[in-house]
């Protein structure tokens, strides 16, 4: 399917970026040559086109023309800038890995009282002790390029049988302007642990056009229980390409939310793969986005084993000349019989400018499986909005409140009192500066 | 319930392997030389006496197809196609003009009757015309074009068609007697350079019908095309080009058959549809080439363009289509809703069984105001088949209240087939509403429990199961057709049973 592509000259761009950079990225010997051939493997394609089936919406050459070169590791005044970013992103009472263009920032995290049975170090200090890359299952070239140019990142483990009393946040903040940041991390999920990971990404007021590639590679044992919440809010001229690579084992209860409603480019890859039976996946999305805004959410669901649940959840509300994409796939393998997966995407169209792209996909082997995805695109209900103008509300009030409730479908699905209505005020942060 | 019963005998008198229509007609042919040139494009061109800007069409479109690839983003696999092994031109030997049944080709006519087209109107394919009082009045009656290999043996009711002013007749007929209304639209729909197909297709595509509705007519009769690759190692590149001018309303039916052979035979057709202001085109299918036997060797690749451009206002296209055979079939019958107010249809059955591959579905471009268009997709996949539904459903920016309702449906019988569903859902417009719903599912052990308990066996209950399955599909197909089609569906799922 991939079509082979002539190099162009923002692939010779690159390579330059990929020299300069070897000298500062951490790991040698084996981590080196991976990183070469992770390299190479992203140079044979180069940024990703429509013309590649599963960017087909999200075409970097154009949106993204060239990949800039590493963010500096930041100095003191960077990190003193960032102080601020963080304390807006945390949640209250976590674990606190803060990661600063690409580089861990120790004084700024909040490591202390940390759960017996969870560990965490930095990615440049597990490959400088002579461990392997974090791999990741997929030649995804956007994944590739991450290999090749992660900086850093925070390697967290959870023992088993553990159920942390406090959330692990890990906080993505940049304060960079026209450099590109990679990261690469690592969470591993004991048996029978019970973790909550938040995810946020943010920027100091400063920081223009920048380029964040994150990966998160997340495996999670048998009998987890794990709530995944992702939040994307960096600067509204930013390009920002994450990937969670996600295995679950079996009888785990996994609940993911992403959140986008930052970066003028962005894109959120999900590769889920249920690999033990009897667990049980609930995947939800929301895309806020406005002006001249691209935003792509892509969730792949693999059901590699029998009798697995899935649900997925996904709302964008789409205002001005914003860009939303959906890309959903239940995939169930031969051997996944009694699977049940189900995807629905919802999309509204606030402008007319305003445009919204679904493509909710089914990829079945197996026949003794009940799958069904659902897709809708529309403008808010005429008599809904009318209904609450005839009870008093403005026009913009009526607007909020219905789409409030539109993206709670989604939100909802958070256990956790507190996380919910950290996610919900910026949902409405994002509906009250719509104005 | 005499139409399972009917059904289920028909699962238990066939085997695996058969396929009806297997047979082959040894008919004395003349063909082109084996192999794609200039000089094959120029020796179709001139054995069907094409004027010069016809061939100039055809070579634009060659030195075109010379350029291109073909495409690999389906999900249908196969061995690479040596396009010069291939014959591109095969006609039976044309005897002299025929007066009497008596004096028509045995072979061919018996190839008729094989093919079940009723007798009747075999004696009308080869020109014998009886009384009206012998047809016996108020029966309901079909103008047919048959295309055998690259040409059209014979088109029936001419006269009568004529009366209405409808112009039915094979397209190189066409070509040569109403030359300005081929000009203004052929390639209009779908260009030369559409895509590899459609492209090969242009350069040396040999034969098929033409429709011309004028204004405000009524077509007296269904006009229907049956296609039939009979030559080995022969492609068959029909063009089908319809008007239906304003306010006029056509229904065509098409069938296509070919004999069982082990080596694959391509068939890359072309069809547009064009409808002006207030005229509805309603084109039906009942697709039914050889599938490849139970090993998977052997079959046609189905390799089709088929578009309908709704031009006018208010005016409609609608596609039903029963896809049962061929080894591959690539096939998107698409609508483009350029009037305000048109309104396109897509019904779909899609049966793969053995090694069959699917990747079937259908475009709805609403780019008017006040477009509506509705998918009804049903795949039922068995064997080892893959059975895959592709559509794309989009608005522009100035669709303003376009309207689509998408519903593909997948049924799974057996463990070793897949069902895929690769929706495009795009909106360029805040006023555009789109729904769309999908399900796979395997037939309910409950549901069969409850049929078996009531005294049917298991094969009746499957087969009723899967006739309810694709009821709404059959209710679009024109009566004749939906017997067929429902047969042929029992045939098709024959051995995926229990």
């Amino acid at each position: 399917m991939n079509v082979a592509l002539a190099k162009t000259e923002t692939g010779r761009a690159v390579s330059e970026t990929f020299a300069m950079a070897r000298s500062r990225l951490p790991g040698a010997g084996k981590v080196a040559d991976a990183r070469r051939k992770a390299f190479e493997s992203y140079e044979r394609a180069g940024l990703p086109t429509r013309r590649i089936e599963d960017w087909k919406y999200t075409d970097l050459r154009v949106l993204m023309r060239e990949v800039l070169p590493l963010a500096a590791v930041p100095d003191q005044s960077a990190l003193a800038k960032a102080v601020d970013a963080v304390k807006a992103a945390a949640v209250e009472n976590a674990c606190r890995l803060v990661l600063v263009d690409g580089t861990f920032a120790p004084k700024l995290s909040d490591l202390g009282g940390l759960d017996k049975g969870l560990r965490v170090q930095s990615l440049r200090e597990t490959l400088d002790a002579g461990a392997d890359l974090p791999a990741a299952a997929t030649d995804d070239v956007m994944v590739s390029l991450n290999a090749a140019m992660a900086t850093d990142g925070v390697i967290v483990s959870v023992d088993d049988g553990v159920a942390l009393t406090k959330p692990v946040q890990i906080v993505h903040v940049a304060t960079a302007s026209s450099a590109s940041v990679f990261t690469r991390s690592r969470v591993q999920v004991g048996k029978g642990a019970r973790v909550t990971l938040v995810e946020s990404f943010a920027a100091v007021s400063g920081a223009k056009s920048y380029q964040v590639n994150d990966a998160v590679i997340v495996s999670i044992g048998d009998e987890a229980d794990v709530a995944h919440i992702r939040l994307m809010d960096d600067a509204t001229d930013a390009v920002n390409i994450s990937s969670g690579l996600v295995t679950v084992g079996a009888k785990s209860k996994v609940n993911f939310l992403g959140l986008t409603s930052g970066g003028r480019v962005s894109r959120y890859q999900g590769f889920i793969t249920l690999a033990g039976e009897g667990s049980d996946l609930s995947v939800n999305g929301v895309n806020l986005l406005k002006e001249s805004q691209h935003g792509d959410t892509t969730l792949v669901v693999d059901h590699a084993v029998p009798n697995c649940t899935s649900r997925e959840v996904f709302r964008a509300v789409v205002d001005d000349r914003a860009h939303s994409v959906f890309q959903g796939k239940i995939i169930v393998r031969p051997d996944a019989q009694k699977t049940d997966g189900k995807m629905m995407t919802r999309a509204l169209l606030l402008s007319d400018d305003a445009e919204a792209d679904n493509k909710p996909e089914l990829e079945i082997f197996a026949d003794d499986v009940t799958c069904g995805h659902g897709a809708a695109i529309g403008a808010l209900d005429e008599s809904l909005l009318f209904y609450l103008r005839a009870r008093g509300l403005s026009e913009k009030e009526a607007q909020a409140l219905l789409i409030q409730a539109f993206v709670g479908e989604a939100i909802e699905s958070i256990a956790d009192d507190g996380l919910r209505d950290a996610v919900v005020a910026i949902a409405e942060r994002w509906l009250a500066a719509r104005g | 319930m005499p139409a399972v019963q009917e059904t289920v005998d028909r699962v238990r008198q066939i085997d695996v392997d058969q396929y009806r229509y297997g047979f082959e007609t040894i008919i004395e042919s003349e063909k082109a030389p084996r192999g794609l040139s200039e000089d094959t494009v120029r020796f179709i061109s001139a054995k069907k006496n094409e004027p010069a800007w016809m061939l100039e069409w055809r070579l634009d479109a060659y030195r075109r197809w010379l350029t291109m690839q073909e495409p690999t983003w389906a999900r249908v696999d196969y061995p690479k196609i040596d396009y010069q092994d291939l014959y591109y031109y095969s006609a039976p030997k044309k005897k002299k003009e025929i007066a009497s049944l008596d004096e028509v080709d045995p072979e061919i006519l018996k190839t008729y009757e094989k093919l079940g087209i009723p007798l009747r109107e075999v004696e009308a394919l080869e020109g014998v015309v009886r009384s009206d009082s012998e047809n016996g009045s108020g029966e309901r009656r079909i103008a047919v074009d048959a295309v055998f290999d690259s040409v059209s043996v014979a088109t029936t009711f001419q006269k009568e068609l004529k009366q209405a002013g409808v112009i039915f007749m094979p397209i190189s007929e066409a070509i040569r007697e109403h030359p300005e209304l081929v000009k203004k639209y052929l390639g209009s729909v779908v260009p030369t350079s559409d895509n590899f197909f459609a492209t090969l297709n242009s350069a040396v595509f040999s034969d098929g019908s033409f429709v011309y509705v004028p204004p405000g007519v009524r077509c007296p009769m269904e006009l229907s095309t049956y296609f039939r690759i009979n030559e080995r190692n022969t492609g068959q590149f029909e063009r089908t080009l319809i008007i239906a001018d304003k306010g006029s309303y056509v229904s065509y039916l098409e069938g296509c058959t070919a004999p069982q052979r082990d080596e694959n035979q391509l068939h890359a057709a072309v069809v547009e549809l064009i409808a002006l202001d207030d005229a509805e085109i309603k084109y039906s299918t009942v697709q039914n080439w050889y599938p490849g036997n139970s090993e998977g060797k052997g079959g046609i690749y189905n390799f089709v363009t088929k578009r309908g451009d709704c031009r006018g206002a208010r005016s409609k296209i609608s596609w039903t289509q029963v896809e049962t055979g061929s080894a591959i079939t690539w096939k998107y019958p698409s609508c483009i809703l350029r009037g305000d107010d048109s309104r396109g249809e897509f019904y779909s059955i899609a049966i793969s069984n053995g090694f069959q591959q699917v990747d079937s579905g259908t475009k709805m471009l609403h780019l008017g105001k006040n477009t509506t268009s509705r998918i009804i997709s049903k795949g039922i996949a068995a064997g080892k088949s893959q059975n895959t539904y592709r559509g794309l459903v989009t608005a522009h920016r100035k669709a303003s209240n376009a309207r689509n309702f998408t519903a593909c449906d997948s049924l799974l019988i057996g463990d070793k087939c897949g069902a895929h569903t690769v929706p495009y859902i795009e909106a360029k417009n805040t006023s555009a509403l789109f729904e769309h719903e999908a399900t796979t599912s395997k037939i309910s052990e409950d549901v069969l429990f409850y049929c078996v308990q009531r005294g049917l066996s298991q094969e009746e209950a499957v087969g009723l199961v899967v006739n309810g399955f694709v009821k709404d599909v059959l209710q679009q197909l024109p009566m004749e057709f939906a017997v067929e089609a429902q047969k042929l569906i029992s045939i098709s799922l024959e051995g995926s049973v229990g």
